[in-house]
């Protein structure tokens, strides 16, 4: 009888084990990593609060199921900017209030502060990034690729590629590379000419693509020699090599750049921490410590006066943003008025044409 | 026959009747130790899968965010046109879910019976604020899909919560302006390829395990008990090793910088440049799930070829047959039953198959029950369960035959 | 297995292929279980062999892959190895956690899984037993059924588990509980299986030798039956731990970030970035295996010298 109390409670003590972390759930690897060092770290440090890292091939899809289901267990979502406004209308998002956000470290107000469309009604920018493809240069000593176009030449140049099995930002590339100027490019994909031009275009090398879901795997798939180019974010390139002294090299021309957002989901366990954290986080402070981990721009002015230096030390971060001006040659911003509306129907498209063999 | 001619008991009964009730309470005895577990598993497992399947034909995305719109469905016989009616009612719901932030569920919920219009229904439901009667005017200003008979078809399958759409939708079919179930356009198939995949990979999986393990079975059912036990440690071990060790070991072996690419460049059968692709496709899946569904073959197998005496073989051979009709007319058929518990244990077992394809799949190694995954995690509920519903009918099917031709008690690890 | 002395040349040069088939076979068995061994030990972060480690030279060789799996989530991984440190680890290392995780999952999905399936084994491997094949097949039910249904249907359920009578009653998901009951379901019908083969070579006339002989039904079953089943029961329960212990869908599913067990972070891992710290998890994990089965083939041995029956 003894026992089977101590069973019991050891059950019911298992089950109702109370937690009071932060839990922060992103998308892993380097940007994971530049998120705990200058986000999460730091703000256990400064408030006492314990937080907790979660990864994600994309937060926006587990959060969604977690809100519908009655089930959510994460504070705090890192989201693409389509899927922040896009959850936000659905109802699974909590609204944030602005006015938590600290003015800049120069005293000028949030709302002047940040960048024109980084703060939503549901979500606040934590950096712009980029949907970039990079190459292995020790497979092209005679000159890799410069163009998005080059990407889809397998005859100019040789082997797999790495491309993200989704279809946002997978097919504006596929345009854009069949020489659609990255003003016409939503325009054109809004037709149903347009959808069949970027599916032909992919199918143009299908037989040649390796597929990746978590964008961790792009640098790896790179450095095991899986591919000889890839589709990637541009901060994780960035991390293999100035980090770890890969030989890969980005080419910019085709980027497709957006915000990332931090928000929470309804239902939070902890929502009065996880303001908090967003309200840290977002602090002029706050984006520059991530900056110092991973390419990616913050989206206050006042976090861009001085300039950013890697963790290293030495490497200038302007340089390898998305926002800089030599980076924007042949650059398209994601439309998120797009992507709200039609993400379902071009994956649904997507996923037939994938399985199709 | 007198009545003094029946048995009894020392205390008099009727031994028939004792006999009778000293069974039934055994048999409640032996019932009441099944009891508990029989009923955890019927909570805690059947109820959660039929609660679960219930979600494959009920969904009421649309009718309750779209009350007006479901009304004037119930008043109206199919076929009829809208009119200004049935525009008003729309008008009208999607002004209730711009307020509510349902557009996007109600939407969801037409567009799996008719794609591309998830869209129709958010972008509209942002400017239904500002619209003013005549609302078919209003609506067909905000798109002109509006006026498509087959929206109204699809919002009309939608509108009751219990629906055989979602089965219609996991048998690429959709519903053409007459309602009536059309094929949907080649380029958008996608599950009846992935069920046919699905049982004819598994297939060639069984078929593979069948062909390699059937020489090793007999070995190990032919040698000295000593040597076979030894032997069979190495089938044990990998049922014993974690799936994702081995799985991460054939990782190893297989990609294209990994052992055996670097054995066979190294031995000069492939060039540099001509590394395998072996991972992250079909054939990534066909290896692994081999390898991992082999001793699932061989243990069965040998269970049923150490009893095959070999003086049977011996007698045919003795009569003059070679050794393959020996093989053939002899061995083979006495090993039928080992060969259909291995196969059909096999089979059950790949079809159902996740992990693997999900690690080292690609793109085209992906199995149905990786498909489930992707919808349960797009929140596409009610597709994913008519997708497990027709797995799971298809591998009960498998069971029952197993059950049937085999033997649930014959089952054995090891 | 010896040729016949009248075999012919051919059957001759058939065997010899046999033998040969069977040796590759058992190598396709076996090879990629022993080859995360050695790989584990690679001192760069690769996943094929180097030159180094060919030649045997052991500056190819290194342990920093276990190191990897000690240090990394710590605070402060890089402080000299003193108590702090090793308090810091054992609270915050991932892989530690993770390890934590799984032995409290698996041994207590085990202790419920041998307990239920050992009773009901009992009562099924009486020839009183009613609907005996019908239970039976939903008993094993859970090993059969795709394991994506089962996860799917549960996150559902334990998402809310009194919804289905209309009433809230908080949730089981993302507790060490759901993870324990769902481990328990699927650790089941191998408890059973192993049971039930156990009895089925059991004597019962035993049991009736017991009772004339003055032992009422409790000593029966403690000194005459759980002795003869023992070695039965407890290979069911080491198959129940290693399910357990194995299992990442469900995990997948239901658990929540406290609830990460070893399979889940290897999943991450596989998925994401395969450095050689998994092969050294794989390679524990191996070691592991090798020690279990080990014992389970003790325990059948025993078991079959204990009843009397011939091995097989």
């Amino acid at each position: 009888m003894k026992k089977t109390l101590i069973l019991s409670t050891a059950l019911v003590g298992l089950a109702f084990s109370a937690q009071a972390d932060v839990t922060v759930m992103s998308w892993g690897g380097a940007y994971g990593a530049a998120q705990s060092e200058g986000h999460l770290k730091p703000f256990t440090a400064a408030t006492g609060i314990a937080t907790v890292m979660v990864d994600s091939d994309n937060p926006a899809t587990p959060i969604k199921a977690m809100v519908e289901a009655n089930n959510v267990t994460i504070d705090v979502a890192s989201l693409e900017y389509a899927d922040a406004i896009r959850l936000c209308d659905e109802g699974v998002l909590e609204p944030i209030d602005a006015s938590i956000l600290p003015p800049g470290a120069d005293g000028t107000p949030a709302a002047e502060d940040f960048l024109a469309g980084a703060v939503t009604e549901c979500g606040v920018s934590t950096d712009i990034w980029a949907t970039v493809f990079a190459y292995d240069t020790t497979k092209f000593p005679d000159g890799g690729p410069v163009t998005a176009a080059d990407f889809f030449d397998t005859t100019k140049f040789p082997g797999k590629r790495g491309l993200k099995k989704g279809a946002k930002a997978v097919l504006e590339f596929a345009l854009m590379a069949d020489g659609v100027a990255p003003a016409d490019v939503y325009a054109t994909l809004g037709t149903p000419e347009g959808v069949d031009r970027a599916f032909a275009k992919l199918d143009s090398i299908k037989a040649d693509i390796v597929w990746w879901e978590a964008g961790a795997q792009p640098p790896q798939l790179l450095a095991d020699g899986e591919v000889v180019m890839s589709m990637a974010y541009n901060g994780r390139i960035f991390a293999a090599q100035v980090a770890e002294g890969k030989p890969f090299q980005i080419v910019w021309d085709g980027q497709i750049y957006e915000n990332e957002m931090y928000a929470i989901p309804k239902g939070a366990p902890n929502m009065e921490e996880a303001k908090q954290f967003i309200a840290y986080a977002t602090s002029t402070e706050g984006l520059r410590q991530q900056a110092q981990w991973i390419s990616y721009g913050p989206a206050r002015k006042s976090a861009l006066i001085d300039p950013l230096v890697f963790n290293d030390g030495k490497t200038e971060m302007a340089a390898h943003l998305p926002t800089a001006p030599e980076n924007m040659k042949n650059a398209l911003e994601s439309s998120w008025e797009f992507w709200v509306d039609r993400d379902a129907e071009l994956n649904e498209r997507f996923n037939a044409w994938l399985a199709a063999g | 026959m007198a009545d003094s001619a029946l048995l009894t008991t020392a205390d008099g009964r009727p031994l028939a009747q004792a006999l009778a009730e000293a069974q039934g309470r055994a048999r409640r005895r032996a019932f009441w130790l099944v009891v508990p577990l029989l009923l955890f598993v019927l909570v805690s497992f059947i109820l959660p899968i039929g609660q679960m399947l219930h979600r494959s034909v009920h969904h009421d995305g649309f009718s309750a965010n779209a009350p007006a719109v479901s009304a004037w469905f119930a008043a109206n016989p199919p076929g009829t046109q809208p009119d200004e009616a049935a525009f008003a009612a729309l008008a009208q719901d999607l002004r209730a879910m711009q307020a509510n932030r349902t557009a996007g569920e109600a939407g969801t919920r037409v567009n799996y019976v008719l794609p591309e219009s998830r869209s129709l229904f958010t972008k509209t439901a942002r400017s239904a604020k500002d619209m003013t009667p005549p609302f078919k005017a209003a609506l067909l200003a905000a798109d002109p899909k509006w006026d498509d008979p087959r929206v109204w078809a699809a919002m009309r399958s939608s509108s009751s919560a219990y629906t055989a759409d979602f089965y219609m939708v996991a048998l690429d079919f959709e519903r053409g302006p007459d309602g009536s179930l059309e094929r949907v356009p080649e380029n958008r198939q996608i599950y009846v390829y992935l069920f046919v995949k699905t049982f004819v990979l598994s297939g060639l999986i069984t078929l593979i395990c069948l062909l390699i393990g059937f020489p090793v079975a007999h070995l190990l059912a032919t040698l000295p008990m000593a040597r076979a036990n030894l032997l069979m440690i190495l089938v044990l071990l990998p049922f014993w090793t974690s799936l994702l060790v081995r799985t991460t070991s054939w990782m190893a072996l297989l990609q294209g910088e990994g052992v055996i690419n670097d054995l066979l460049v190294w031995i000069g059968v492939i060039a540099g440049d001509g590394r395998l692709r072996m991972i992250n496709n079909q054939t990534g899946t066909i290896i692994v799930m081999t390898h991992i569904l082999l001793p699932f073959m061989i243990l069965p197998l040998y269970s049923v070829m150490r009893v095959i005496p070999p003086s049977y073989a011996r007698a045919a051979r003795s009569l003059g047959a070679t050794s393959w009709t020996t093989f053939r007319r002899v061995y083979l058929p006495q090993t039928l039953p080992g060969i259909g518990a291995g196969s059909l244990l096999v089979f059950i077992l790949a079809v159902g198959y996740y992990i693997t394809p999900a690690l080292v799949g690609g793109a085209d190694g992906q199995l149905i029950s990786n498909l489930i995954d992707f919808h349960m995690d797009k929140s596409n509920w009610s597709l994913a369960a008519a997708l497990s519903a027709m797995l799971l009918v298809g591998v009960l099917i498998l069971y029952w035959l197993y059950e049937r031709l085999v033997g649930i008690d014959r089952l054995k690890l090891g | 297995m010896a040729l016949p002395p009248y075999a012919d040349p051919l059957e001759r040069a058939w065997h010899r292929i046999y033998q040969v088939i069977c040796a590759l076979v058992f190598v396709f068995l076996i090879a990629p279980i022993l080859v995360v061994i050695p790989l584990s030990f690679n001192v760069e972060p690769y996943f094929s062999f180097t030159e180094k480690m060919l030649s045997f030279d052991p500056a190819g060789y290194s342990l920093r892959w276990y190191d990897t799996l000690l240090t990394f989530g710590m605070q402060a991984p890089e402080a000299p190895r003193d108590g702090a440190w090793f308090a810091d680890m054992w609270a915050n290392s991932t892989w530690v956690n993770a390890a934590k995780n799984s032995v409290i999952v698996g041994f207590w999905a085990t202790i419920l899984a041998t307990i239920l399936g050992t009773l009901a084994a009992l009562g099924l491997s009486r020839p009183e037993m009613p609907w005996r094949r019908t239970i039976m097949a939903i008993l094993i039910s859970p090993m059969i059924v795709p394991i994506i249904i089962i996860a799917t249907g549960m996150f559902f359920f334990y998402s809310n588990p009194c919804g289905i009578i209309g009433i809230e009653c908080g949730r089981l998901t993302s507790t060490y509980l759901g993870v324990i009951l769902a481990h328990t379901i699927l650790g089941i019908p191998f408890v059973i299986i192993t049971v039930t083969a156990t009895l089925s070579g059991f004597d019962q006339s035993l049991i009736r030798a017991a009772q004339s002989l003055g032992a009422n039904p409790r000593t029966t079953f403690f000194k005459v039956v759980m002795p003869l089943i023992l070695p039965g029961v407890v290979s069911g329960a080491l198959f129940a731990f290693v399910t357990s212990f194995d299992e990442v869908v469900a995990v997948l599913f239901i658990a929540g970030p406290e609830q990460q067990t070893i399979p889940r972070q290897m999943w991450n891992g596989i998925r994401e970035q395969i450095s050689p710290a998994i092969l050294a998890v794989a390679t524990i994990l191996v070691v592991i295996s090798i020690l279990l089965l080990a014992t389970v083939e003790l325990l059948r041995r025993r078991s079959e010298r204990l009843r009397g029956v011939s091995p097989h």
